[in-house]
């Protein structure tokens, strides 16, 4: 469990990183697709704090947050967007899809949707085991849109399966906004008709998300899944290919007043938590690890060609 | 002990559940109905139904269930009714199953096991009766096993369970009846290789799953001419044996291969592309192709013989094969 000044300083990790991320694509350093999730953190950070270290993560794309909070050492994590074997998949899975068995990462998942069911087996696997652990799944709201969503929300409560949805309502699946592709915008009420608590918190608040998830992952160690929409926005383009023709600048600007790092500062220093010098100096300690990162990636070596088919099947011999 | 097909993978199925906690079998009436075919009927009774799981219709949540459940630990089996309806899981199939130990640099593995019919001949008309197991020995990560005789319905199953990856095995519906004389402990069989099924000197006539019974059909009546045709059983779609192809063509020097799967773009194409490049000299004629006709199969029983591979094609094609030779 996570409080003030470290809830903080796991926002501030995560927009150090994702600050830095986006001018190594700049530099060519990163390639590939880069999705940042700059304006989202309090959601990852509200949540992720109130997870046990043996509870199952399952990501989407947007994910680097996800797996730094989960423990995933930030150098691991660069190094995976330089391609490095050092990287937390090896280098072989890139931004997208960050792996770390030992954090019980279980992926960024790059197809919208598409790590639902996984969660599902994995809440399964816990069911049949009796193991007392949660499976926390994240998603955005365009995955709201796919037939699996609906597969996966029905199995979880028909088998009553300890699954904690998070649904990162961004507003917008890549450019196409809600209510652009949705008959009915109110997602927790849908979710409610699969038979399972589902409510909307407001995801620019981390105290907020931090309640909610509290309250959620009470229902779901007592062995019901909960749906929680997380209602937030991304300050940055979908993607660095993204030239955001599909909403304006105001919107983004009145948004960014609402920015959840500045927010929850305001509102520690307010009560004496925190003083401003205190906070420039996490400011300062976050944009250092960051700085350890890249220093550990830029010191990462490139996978041998000899392995390039490697663990398509299970060496021989293991199991 | 004789069984059928059907009879056979529920036994498999059976001695696994015992013998370890961690199989368990889902899908669509598993439990209850017994299996679409019959093939699971009884085990819910002997089991439970947290073990023998009856699924919504929701291919893609439950195969996707039993991929995080291997992932987590767990051995399942996952029943899909034919592989028609295995498409509306080929995004867990091919994006998570195929890839999450390449993509996670080896730290997860999919030790799951996909059961699912395939083949025509039953008048299912054209969403009940394609041969897509070709599609999937397109994709690496995935192993494809396809049992020809009641011996492999019997002991492909253990292998396919103790294998850390995910495999998946078609299971032909002509078959589910076809019986035989099995021992009562029928050892688990080879599922890395190919399979002599008869041998022979003049021509090799190299098959798999549902139309292994019409080529040995063929070379019986072939043998009546004084052809002496081989029989290679693929039995593995992915990984290939090419071992046994290329031994076999390299001492009969002509091949015939029998697919159920459309012409173009097929299996037959990939193993007929293998004996090109592997043995290429040892050839006395073209490799030749006998596979289902380019139509989605059509309902009435004289069409959709026409369409399917029979022994009459199998045999067209050795005589022309061997009379050119």
């Amino acid at each position: 469990m996570r409080e003030g000044i470290d809830l903080l300083r796991d926002m501030l990790l995560v927009r150090h990183f994702e600050e830095r991320c986006a001018r190594l694509y700049q530099e060519s350093r990163i390639r590939g697709f880069l999705h940042l999730y700059v304006g989202e953190e309090a959601v990852a950070a509200g949540v992720l704090g109130e997870l046990e270290p043996d509870d199952n993560l399952v990501a989407t794309y947007r994910e680097h947050g996800h797996a730094l909070l989960k423990g995933v050492d930030p150098g691991a994590v660069m190094a995976e967007m330089f391609g490095r074997q050092e990287g937390c998949s090896g280098g072989r899975g890139g931004s997208m899809h960050l792996f770390d068995a030992a954090h019980r990462l279980f992926g960024g998942n790059a197809i919208v949707g598409g790590g639902l069911p996984l969660a599902v087996g994995l809440a399964l696997a816990d069911r049949l085991t009796r193991t007392p652990r949660v499976t926390a799944c994240f998603f955005g709201e365009g995955a709201v849109a796919e037939g699996e969503f609906h597969e996966c929300m029905n199995l979880a409560a028909l088998w009553e399966l300890p699954v904690l949805f998070c649904c990162e309502n961004n507003l917008y699946a890549m450019g196409t906004a809600l209510e652009r592709s949705e008959a009915d915008t109110d997602l927790s009420v849908r979710a409610a008709t699969y038979g399972m608590a589902a409510w909307s918190v407001d995801g620019m608040d981390v105290e907020a998300v931090q309640h909610a998830t509290r309250r959620a992952l009470a229902m779901v160690r007592a062995g019901q899944p909960c749906f929680l929409e997380l209602r937030t926005y991304r300050f940055r383009a979908h993607s660095m290919y993204d030239p955001e023709l599909y909403r304006d600048k105001a919107e983004v600007a009145r948004w960014k007043e609402r920015d959840p790092i500045a927010a929850f500062r305001g509102r520690l220093e307010a009560a004496g938590v925190l003083s401003p010098e205190e906070a420039e100096r996490l400011d300062r300690e976050a944009a250092a690890r960051v700085d350890d990162a890249v220093a550990f990636a830029e010191a990462g070596t490139l996978e041998p060609l000899e392995t390039l088919t490697r663990h398509v099947y299970a060496d021989r011999g293991t199991r | 002990m004789k069984l059928t097909g059907r009879e056979a993978m529920r036994q498999a199925m059976r001695r696994a559940m015992a013998a370890d906690d961690r199989v368990f079998l889902m899908g669509e009436d598993v439990g209850r109905y017994g299996g679409c075919f019959g093939v699971s009927k009884g085990m819910l009774e002997e089991f439970g139904a947290e073990r023998v799981r009856d699924t919504p219709l929701s291919e893609s949540a439950f195969v996707g269930a039993g991929i995080g459940a291997a992932m987590a630990g767990l051995r399942p089996i996952v029943e899909i009714m034919t592989c028609n309806f295995s498409l509306l899981a080929l995004d867990q199939i091919l994006n998570n199953a195929a890839t999450l130990r390449h993509m996670s640099d080896g730290q997860f593995g999919v030790p799951l096991v996909i059961r699912m019919t395939t083949g025509g001949g039953r008048q299912l008309a054209a969403q009940h009766s394609h041969s897509l197991e070709g599609w999937y020995a397109h994709i690496p990560g995935i192993k494809v096993l396809t049992p020809g005789t009641v011996e492999d319905f019997a002991g492909m199953l253990q292998p396919a369970l103790d294998d850390p990856d995910p495999v998946l095995i078609f299971e032909h519906g002509a078959l589910y009846n076809a019986e035989a004389e099995l021992a009562d402990s029928a050892p688990a069989v080879d599922i890395t290789s190919a399979a002599l099924r008869r041998t022979g000197t003049d021509i090799t006539l190299i098959t798999y799953g549902g139309s292994l019974p019409l080529c040995l059909d063929a070379a019986d009546q072939l043998a009546a001419d004084g052809i002496s045709a081989e029989v290679v059983d693929l039995r593995v779609l992915r990984p290939l044996d090419d071992t046994t192809v290329i031994a076999s063509v390299s001492r009969t020097h002509r091949a015939v291969v029998v697919d159920e799967g459309w012409r173009s773009v097929g299996i037959a194409a990939e193993v007929s592309a293998r004996i090109m490049e592997q043995a290429f000299w040892e050839l006395d004629g073209p490799v030749a192709r006998v596979c289902t006709a380019e139509v989605p199969l059509p309902y009435p029983k004289h069409l959709e013989e026409a369409a399917l591979p029979s022994v009459g094609r199998v045999l067209d094609a050795a005589r022309e094969l061997v009379g050119h030779g």
